[in-house]
């Protein structure tokens, strides 16, 4: 499949519009902060209207993963060749950007995810200019990360997002801001260093044949380095089962688990959220958590399918640790934030341990929690900046009553709340029965164990919605307005999706059945 | 014999240049009135011929002067980028405040630069040990004076001393390491050496001492732990401008003529093999030996520059870090070790030139250099502020800047060559360094200005500095095949 707009292939497109939304943004004067956020919202609409058509043109029956002829709207350019000399064979980076069904559900998310974002940043005041700017070139790292196809641009567009968002977090957050955007900065940078070594190890290992020249040339490329034919005898990743290959596996692991974030890299995350915007808040929990796991299965899973079986148990283990650990948290929080931050660590270990399963029911279930995961936080998030925004407190004990006061508000809130809790009828739901499912079948103890996360989530959600929607209305409070036209355009969106794929969740496994089916044998076949 | 020194002279125009050029500063400063930068422009001109007539070079690869001085691709590659970082402090130093109140000998300023210069040059190509010692002190003599050229400020006299104490011991250690190896061998030239040592020595312990002897002065000079003792003192009392040339150009020289030195000594000659062995030498593992003081650079450096207040000795502690990244490609050197250092010194050359250039700025306007008077610049001179960020970011190894791509290729040779602790701390450092780089861009935006503090303002001619160094950062982030193709190309040294 193929798509171009004035011979243009539409990913470079819904990549680089931002660059492009980011560049008119500098050149405008800095007061017209109302010309900014439209061309903010337009970029992103932009967005949203190409991931439309990827959606509608999307071949839903081809695999993709490990096999380069199957993916769709493929762009594919050689970047830097150095040519050969005699000590050292052909180098060769590409521009080459594709999509299948294991990302195709993630860039859909993501051009959501980054217009609901602008319509809620749009009463940031200060420093307008800088801040949009900045939000644009993150709205480029994350839809880059999802469409490469070439380890060195995945790790540059991996890369790109840690700078702006260390301003986002420093310049426009809380009171803390400055300790959270460093941790935050210092914690992913580390990661970032582990996966660059362990791509320079795969670099040398791999060399494919050119068919035209019959040179042996050193590739980035994801999809030749899956290929275990291609690793050169003797080099430190060549071979199956060995320790070098392990200790890779475990470095690329840890720099994923840091962003998803599994336990116990996790620390860095209830700071981030808290200090966060609102709006970077959204696109953190939204996107960037989900780049995590969407590593692992983009990299981890294919290119070491040894690797993965023999850690496989630690990650499911992890998961579990994370979906109560992170349950627990969520229950001691007394800030309404915090505890949506720490919801995300338990929901995001149900992805994990789905995809751990190995099996087509786990990766779709966790595929799909991804995405589910991204919709419900970002109403979750929204609908704390909605209170803060009006009461400058997000304590949960500092609210109650508020059904009565704000009932749009808090219909859409419950919608958001059940969906987090699981209720059948919701998207969360349908995910998390689906990654349940598929660990049952992998893992009998961990699943059980990690299932009563459930319970906990029940419980501290159900409590929230007791502490701020139930009870009595506080005096200072009885001014506070219900939603505006501007709230109601970022929630619609998302509550309809919310209920939509939970009633009907078809739309969005046909997608990528046939990728992550072939993704799970490709791994248990052991590459 | 005249022969040879005919031949030799018309391989030797660039450094004639020079020597024309010193002469014409002094005459210029003689005629012309003493005020104003007459000598900069003079200097301007000699360095841009010189650059001209070294690149008519290209592809040469010789010797000359009775095998005294190589003309080859490698040494071209180090002049080139020495011809480069002068042009820039060259232009710093036009726009420093600093230098203003010293107008009336600032021809002395540029013409000592000149001297260093050209020593650099002799540093780089020569293949005599005497030859080698001469142009290590010519250059080294120069840049004693031109550190305290600022006679005024107590810190720059000060530095000037300690620079000129702590250089002479070393370099005194180093002549006596020269004179044993001499002895021991019988010849001064490097490749007679190579052969004395082919054909055999039972003087290990002796051969061994004097390397190591060797190793101190020329460590002095490239700035790693443990001679690295000078580098925050000098480093903070000379002028911004010499503190800038000093990171930059004479680490580089000091490097190409320990790399010389090494591989023409050391190893075996004319092999195709991709694998360095010292092989010449036995007894000490003298890869691991190189290896153990990189890690100390990184990690010294690094730590060190947690700390630091002022920004000049933040980014002298941040020079010596980087030495002991450049001395990774070293520990291999292999062509793929040798390439990459050529790849980063390279990198190194803009963006740690652009950090000294912002933070010469910054003091030219607020007087100070501590990194604690940043607060806030960041809003009151955006461009300024956004190139620091880029610097610093780069000088961290951020993509898509320039310094990702060095940082990527001097990690890369070191795993092919096997030498993974060794890439370990080089990564777990590059990360702590982060938090100091970091640090500086958090006081230029995380506060907001003094109300009356207004914006700063810079001329067309500072910015367009800053463009030509702003831009090859950003540039080469992303399209680098030029520069690898150039390094690639330039590892080839006479006799290998």
């Amino acid at each position: 499949m193929e798509f171009q707009l004035f011979g243009i292939g539409i990913l470079t497109w819904i990549v680089f519009l931002p660059i492009v939304g980011m560049i008119i943004i500098l050149l405008l004067p800095d007061q017209s902060k109302k010309a900014i956020r439209w061309t903010a919202a337009a970029v992103t609409g932009l967005q949203v209207v190409l991931a439309g058509v990827i959606y509608s043109l999307f071949d839903r029956s081809m695999v993709g993963i490990n096999d380069a002829e199957s993916f769709q709207f493929v762009e594919k350019f050689s970047w830097i060749t150095v040519d050969a000399v005699p000590w050292v064979g052909r180098i060769e980076i590409n521009y080459f950007m594709g999509i299948d069904g294991l990302s195709v559900l993630m860039v859909i998310l993501a051009s959501i995810i980054a217009l609901i974002g602008v319509i809620s940043s749009w009463n940031i005041e200060k420093m307008t200019k800088g801040y949009f700017a900045l939000y644009l070139l993150l709205v480029t790292g994350m839809m880059g990360v999802f469409v490469s196809l070439d380890f060195f641009l995945f790790f540059i567009f991996w890369e790109v997002m840690l700078l702006p968002m260390y301003f986002l977090i420093g310049l426009w957050g809380g009171p803390r801001r400055e300790y959270a955007a460093i941790k935050f900065f210092l914690y992913t940078f580390f990661g970032g260093v582990l996966m660059m070594l362990v791509m320079l190890a795969l670099y040398f290992s791999v060399a494919y044949t050119d068919a035209a020249t019959g040179e042996s040339v050193h590739t980035f490329n994801l999809l030749h380095m899956m290929n275990p034919e291609n690793y050169v005898d003797g080099s430190i990743l060549s071979g199956v089962d060995t320790t070098w290959r392990y200790v890779a596996w475990l470095a690329l692991f840890i720099s994923f688990a840091i962003k998803i974030p599994l336990f116990p890299f996790h620390t860095w995350l209830p700071d981030a959220h808290v200090e966060a915007p609102t709006p970077i808040s959204v696109i953190l929990a939204g996107v960037l958590l989900k780049l995590g796991t969407y590593g692992i299965l983009r990299i981890s899973f294919p290119i070491f399918p040894d690797g993965t079986e023999y850690f496989v148990y630690l990650m499911a283990a992890l998961g579990m640790i994370s979906i109560i650990y992170g349950a627990f948290c969520a229950m001691a929080q007394d800030d309404f934030k915090k505890l949506i931050a720490y919801s995300s660590i338990s929901h995001m270990g149900i992805v994990v341990i789905g995809i751990a399963a190995l099996n087509t029911q786990g990766m779709v279930g966790g595929v799909l929690q991804m995405f589910n995961h991204g919709i419900i936080t970002a109403v979750l998030f929204l609908a704390v900046g909605v209170l803060y925004d009006r009461t400058h407190t997000r304590g949960l004990y500092d609210f109650g009553g508020i059904a009565n006061q704000m009932p749009k508000y808090t219909g859409i809130a419950m919608v958001g709340l059940f969906a987090a809790l699981g209720l059948p009828g919701l998207n969360g739901f349908v995910s998390e029965l689906f990654s349940f499912l598929g660990a049952f079948e992998a893992y009998r103890w961990i699943t059980i164990i990690s299932v009563f996360g459930i319970i906990i989530t029940a419980g501290y959600i159900l409590w929230t919605i007791q502490r701020i929607f139930l009870g009595n209305l506080q005096e200072k409070h009885k001014t506070l307005e219900d939603l505006t036209l501007r709230e109601m355009l970022a929630f619609v969106p998302l509550i309809i999706l919310i209920i939509l794929l939970g009633v009907y969740p078809a739309p969005a496994i046909e997608l990528m059945n046939v990728s992550l089916s072939h993704l799970v044998e490709f791994v248990t076949n052991g590459g | 014999m005249v022969d040879n020194i005919l031949n030799s002279i018309t391989h030797f125009y660039p450094e004639i240049a020079i020597v024309v050029t010193l002469c014409a500063i002094i005459i210029g400063d003689l005629l012309i009135k003493r005020k104003g930068h007459t000598g900069g422009w003079i200097l301007m001109c000699g360095m841009v011929v010189t650059g001209f007539l070294l690149l008519a070079q290209t592809g040469v690869n010789q010797s000359v002067f009775f095998d005294m001085i190589a003309v080859d691709p490698f040494a071209l590659y180090f002049k080139l980028l020495i011809t480069l970082a002068t042009i820039f402090v060259i232009l710093f130093s036009m726009k420093s405040r600093e230098l203003d109140e010293y107008s009336n000998r600032i021809s002395e300023y540029y013409m000592l630069i000149a001297g260093m210069v050209l020593g650099m040059f002799l540093m780089v190509s020569s293949t005599n040990l005497l030859l080698m010692y001469l142009a290590f002190e010519m250059t080294s003599i120069s840049s004693y004076v031109l550190v305290g050229f600022t006679k005024k400020s107590d810190k720059s006299s000060e530095a000037s001393m300690k620079y000129i104490i702590y250089g002479a011991v070393a370099s005194g250690i180093m002549i006596y390491g020269i004179s044993l190896l001499v002895g021991m061998t019988g010849a001064t030239d490097i490749y007679a050496i190579n052969e004395a040592l082919a054909g055999g020595l039972d003087q290990s312990l002796l051969l061994t001492i004097s390397i190591i002897m060797v190793i101190t002065g020329l460590g002095f000079k490239i700035a790693i732990v443990p001679f690295h003792f000078w580098v925050p003192d000098v480093y903070e009392g000379a002028p911004i401008t010499i503190t800038a040339y000093l990171s930059v150009a004479s680490k580089i020289a000091a490097l190409a003529m320990t790399i010389r030195f090494f591989r023409i000594s050391f190893f075996e000659l004319n092999t195709s093999e991709t694998v360095a062995i010292w092989s010449m030498i036995d007894g000490l593992n003298w890869n691991m030996i190189l290896a153990v003081l990189a890690a100390l650079a990184m990690i010294v450096g690094n730590l060190s520059a947690l700390r630091q207040d002022n920004i000049k000795r933040m980014l002298a502690y941040s020079s010596i870090a980087h030495a002991g990244y450049i001395l990774m490609g070293l520990v291999i050197l292999t062509n793929e070790g040798l390439s990459a250092i050529m790849i980063y010194v390279f990198v190194y050359l803009f963006m740690n030139l652009g950090a000294f250039y912002v933070a010469m700025l910054f003091s030219n306007k607020t007087g100070s250099v501590s990194i604690e008077g940043y607060k806030g610049l960041g809003h009151r001179a955006p461009l300024m502020g956004v190139s620091m960020t880029v610097f610093l970011v780069a000088l961290t190894g951020f993509p898509p800047t320039a310094g990702f791509i060095a940082k990527l290729y001097i990690f890369g040779a070191a795993i092919s060559a096997g030498w993974y602790w060794l890439v370990l701390i080089a990564g777990i450092t590059t990360v702590i360094s982060l938090f100091y780089y970091i640090r500086v861009v958090r006081n230029m935006y995380f506060f907001k200005p003094e109300e009356s503090a207004g914006k700063l303002e810079f001329d067309s001619g500072t910015k367009i500095i800053l463009m030509l160094l702003l831009i090859p950062t950003l540039l080469f982030g992303v399209y680098f095949t030029p520069i690898f193709d150039i390094a690639r190309q330039s590892i080839q040294m006479f006799g290998m």
